[in-house]
C-alpha cells in the first residue's frame, strides 16, 4: 500500500518470468486436484432428464452472478478505479425489474429497463470519480451505502414476488442441455472481450489505470473513459441482478447480491490483476470466480461443518494472494537463482 | 493551514443544525435524555471509527472492523458461558485483537498488498470463526455485565452517562492523547501524508504501519466488548456492514481517504451525525426506515464534495503563492 517507490528493482529481466496468468489456473487446478481427491464422484458429469448435473456444473452455475459481477470490475479495476456498489445495485436492479413486472410490461422493455437503471448507477459512479474526481472506494461507497435504501423504496418496504416464464426460462432454464445463464456469461465475455480487444477501447483503458495524466497528455479523453468503465460495471451489475432476482422469483433488497462486490473484487485479483490498474484479465477473471465457487463446494463436499466455509476460504485466499504478490515472487526467483548457478558448477 | 480545519468546521455546523432541526420539531429532543441516549447507542461505531481514523490517517483502510465486533462478541459470550470472567475475556480478546492486527499491517507493508484486500481477508476469517464458536445468539449471563448495565452517572436533567457511553468517551481521550501528543501520532500523520518523504525523513514506516493496525485492532476489540455488554449476547451475524458506518463516520468527520489530513474528535461527530439521523427518523415516525440508508449516503456525498471543493482551494492558494 505504502507508495516508497520501488528500491531499483535488481536487474532480471534477461529470463522472462512465467506470465502472470499461470498463477490463477495453477491454484484453481491444485484446488481441483484435492477436491477430486476428497470426492472421486467430483469430475463426473452425469445428464439427468435433459439436463447436465455434477459438481463442475454446480460450480460454474453458482459462479455465474459473481462472474458477471467481476467481468465488469475487472474493467473498473484496470482503469485503476473500484466498484463498491455492484451488490446494492444488483438490488436496485431486481427491485427495479420486479416492479416493472409488475405494471405488466414486456420481458424486452424490463430488461432494458433494468439494464437502463444498472447504466444509470453506473454513470453516477463515473460522474463522481471523472468529474468531480473523488476517491474511486469513497466515491462508490455512497452508492453502496445508499443502494440498498433506495431498492428497499423502490419495494415498498416489502419482498415483492413474481412470476415470469421469460426470466425463470433465463435464469435457471436450459438451452440444450447447458444452462442458459452460462450462454449470457459467454455472450457478456465476447462482448465485453471484443470491445477490449479488437477496439483502441481496451488500450485507453490500460493506459488510463497504468498512468492517467501520460494517457490524458497523449490526447485520451481519460474522463469519458472512466465514466465509459463505471457504465459498464453498472450494467454488468444489473445483468447479474436479473439473474439473482429471476432465480429466487423476488426481489429482497437486503440481501441480494450482500456482500457480492467484495467477492467481485476478490475474483479480479485472484485473476492477477493489481488493485494499481493499468492491467485486465477477462479470462483469468473469470478463473478467478471458479476459485472462489470451487472452494465453496469443495468445503462443502468435503464433510467439513458449513461454519468453516469462510475460515478456509480466507485462508487459501491468503495463501493464493501471497504466491501471487510481486515481492513474494522475486524473493522466491532470487531463491531459485541463487540455487541455479551451483548446479552448473558440478 | 487554516483551511483544513475547515471540514472538522463543516462537520460540527451540521451535527448543530440536525440538533436544532430536531429541537425545533419535537418537544422533548433537546433533553440530556436523549443526547445520553445517542452517546450510549452510538458507542460501538465511534469506538470503531476512532480506529479506523490512525487506519484512514495512515492512508489505509479496514474492512474487518464489523466482523471484528462480532466476533468478540460471540467469543466473549462463549468464555463467559464457560466460567470465565468477562474482563478475563477482553483482555484474551485484546491481545488477540492487538496480534492480528499488527500481522495484517505486517501483510500489509511487507508484501505490498493492498489494505483493502488483506482487511477483506481477515473480515471472512474472522465472520467464518464467529460461525465455527456459534451458529446461534449467546447471552452473556455475568454479575459483572449486569452491574455494568445497570451503572449510570446522573448528567444534569433527565438524562445519564451509562456505562457504554463512558467507555468511548475513555477511548476518545486515549485516541486524541496518542494521535495529537504522541511521536506514534506525527508519524501516523506523516506516513499517511506522503511515505515516501517520511521514509527519507527517519520515519519507521513498517513500525508506524504495524503499529497503526495493531491499535486499530485493539480499538475493534473495544468496540465489540462494548457491543457485547449493550447487548447482553454475543451473535455471529452481528455488526456486520458496521465497518461501513465507521469509515463514514471518518469521512463525515473531515478525515481525508488520501491520508494525513484530519483530527480523532471529527470522526465522533461523524458517528453522532449519522445516530442523530436515525434518531430524527424514528422521532419522526412517518418516515420509513430506508431513508437513514439514503440519508446517509447523501450526506456522505456532500460532505466528500465539500473537502474536494476546499482542498482545490487550498492547492490553487499554494500554487498562486508559489510561482514557478
Amino acid at each position: 500500500m505504502i507508495p516508497v517507490p520501488p528500491p531499483s528493482e535488481p536487474a532480471t529481466k534477461t529470463r522472462r518470468p512465467l506470465p502472470a496468468v499461470v498463477w490463477p489456473l495453477v491454484a484453481l487446478a491444485a484446488i481441483l486436484v484435492v477436491d477430486g481427491f476428497i470426492s472421486p464422484s467430483f469430475f463426473s458429469i452425469r445428464l439427468v432428464e435433459g439436463r447436465l448435473y455434477g459438481s463442475l456444473i454446480d460450480i460454474v452455475y453458482r459462479g455465474t452472478p459473481i462472474a458477471l459481477l467481476a467481468l465488469g470490475m475487472a474493467i473498473v479495476i484496470g482503469a485503476k478505479g473500484i466498484d463498491l456498489s455492484v451488490g446494492s445495485v444488483v438490488a436496485i436492479a431486481g427491485a427495479v425489474m420486479a416492479h416493472f413486472i409488475h405494471l405488466g410490461f414486456d420481458p424486452a422493455v424490463v430488461v432494458a429497463a433494468t439494464l437502463a437503471v444498472g447504466l444509470l448507477c453506473g454513470l453516477w459512479n463515473g460522474f463522481l470519480v471523472a468529474v468531480l474526481s473523488i476517491q474511486p472506494i469513497i466515491a462508490t461507497l455512497i452508492l453502496m451505502v445508499a443502494g440498498r435504501g433506495i431498492a428497499l423504496m423502490i419495494n415498498g418496504g416489502r419482498i415483492p414476488t413474481f412470476r415470469s416464464d421469460f426470466f425463470s426460462a433465463l435464469s435457471t432454464g436450459r438451452i440444450w442441455v447447458i444452462p442458459s445463464r452460462l450462454f449470457l456469461v459467454a455472450l457478456v465475455f465476447l462482448v465485453l472481450w471484443a470491445v477490449l480487444r479488437r477496439t483502441a477501447f481496451g488500450l485507453f483503458v490500460e493506459a488510463v489505470g497504468g498512468n492517467a495524466s501520460a494517457a490524458r497528455l497523449a490526447g485520451i479523453g481519460t474522463r469519458m473513459v472512466t465514466l465509459a468503465t463505471y457504465g459498464i460495471s453498472g450494467v454488468c451489475a444489473a445483468l447479474a441482478g436479473i439473474i439473482i432476482t429471476g432465480d429466487t422469483r423476488s426481489s429482497d433488497a437486503v440481501t441480494a447480491g450482500m456482500w457480492s462486490e467484495l467477492d467481485a473484487i476478490l475474483a479480479v485479483v485472484l485473476g492477477g490483476a493489481s488493485l494499481n490498474g493499468g492491467r485486465i484479465f477477462l479470462a483469468t477473471t473469470l478463473v478467478g470466480v471458479l476459485i472462489i465457487q470451487s472452494l465453496t463446494t469443495s468445503i462443502l463436499m468435503s464433510g467439513l461443518p458449513p461454519e468453516f466455509n469462510l475460515v478456509v476460504k480466507a485462508v487459501v485466499i491468503l495463501a493464493v494472494l501471497l504466491v501471487q504478490a510481486p515481492k513474494v515472487r522475486t524473493a522466491v526467483g532470487s531463491l531459485v537463482a541463487a540455487f541455479r548457478p551451483r548446479r552448473t558448477e558440478r | 493551514m487554516r483551511e483544513r480545519r475547515l471540514p472538522i468546521l463543516a462537520t460540527i455546523a451540521v451535527f448543530v443544525l440536525l440538533y436544532a432541526l430536531g429541537g425545533l420539531h419535537f418537544n422533548h429532543f433537546l433533553s440530556t435524555g436523549v443526547f445520553g441516549n445517542l452517546l450510549t447507542d452510538n458507542a460501538f461505531v465511534i469506538i470503531a471509527g476512532l480506529g479506523m481514523t490512525f487506519v484512514i490517517l495512515s492512508g489505509g483502510i479496514d474492512l474487518s472492523v464489523g466482523s471484528m465486533i462480532g466476533f468478540v462478541g460471540i467469543a466473549m459470550a462463549t468464555m463467559v458461558a464457560h466460567g470465565w470472567h468477562p474482563l478475563a475475556a477482553i483482555a484474551v480478546l485484546l491481545v488477540m485483537g492487538i496480534v492480528l492486527g499488527a500481522l495484517m499491517g505486517w501483510i500489509i507493508d511487507a508484501f505490498e498488498i493492498q489494505p483493502f484486500i488483506v482487511t477483506l481477508t481477515a473480515m471472512f476469517l474472522l465472520r467464518g470463526l464467529c460461525f465455527v464458536i456459534s451458529l446461534d445468539s449467546v447471552p452473556i449471563k455475568h454479575p459483572f455485565v449486569e452491574a455494568f448495565s445497570d451503572f449510570h452517572l446522573a448528567l444534569p436533567g433527565d438524562g445519564w452517562l451509562s456505562g457504554p457511553a463512558l467507555v468511548m468517551l475513555a477511548a476518545l481521550a486515549f485516541a486524541v492523547v496518542v494521535a495529537h501528543f504522541t511521536r506514534f501520532g506525527a508519524n501516523v500523520y506523516a506516513v499517511g501524508g506522503d511515505a515516501a518523504s517520511a521514509l527519507l525523513l527517519g520515519v519507521p514506516v513498517r513500525r508506524t504501519i504495524v503499529g497503526v493496525y495493531a491499535l486499530n485492532g485493539a480499538f475493534g476489540v473495544l468496540a465489540g466488548a462494548t457491543y457485547a455488554f449493550y447487548t447482553s449476547s454475543g451473535y455471529p451475524l452481528a455488526a456486520s456492514g458496521v465497518e461501513l458506518d465507521a469509515i463514514a463516520a471518518v469521512v463525515i468527520g473531515g478525515t481525508l481517504l488520501t491520508g494525513g489530513v484530519g483530527l480523532v474528535i471529527g470522526t465522533v461527530f461523524g458517528g453522532l451525525i449519522q445516530g442523530l439521523i436515525q434518531t430524527l427518523i424514528i422521532f419522526d415516525g412517518s418516515l420509513d426506515s430506508w431513508w437513514i440508508r439514503i440519508v446517509i449516503g447523501g450526506l456522505l456525498f456532500v460532505f466528500i464534495v465539500l473537502q474536494k471543493l476546499i482542498m482545490r482551494s487550498v492547492t490553487a492558494l499554494g500554487a498562486s503563492a508559489a510561482p514557478g
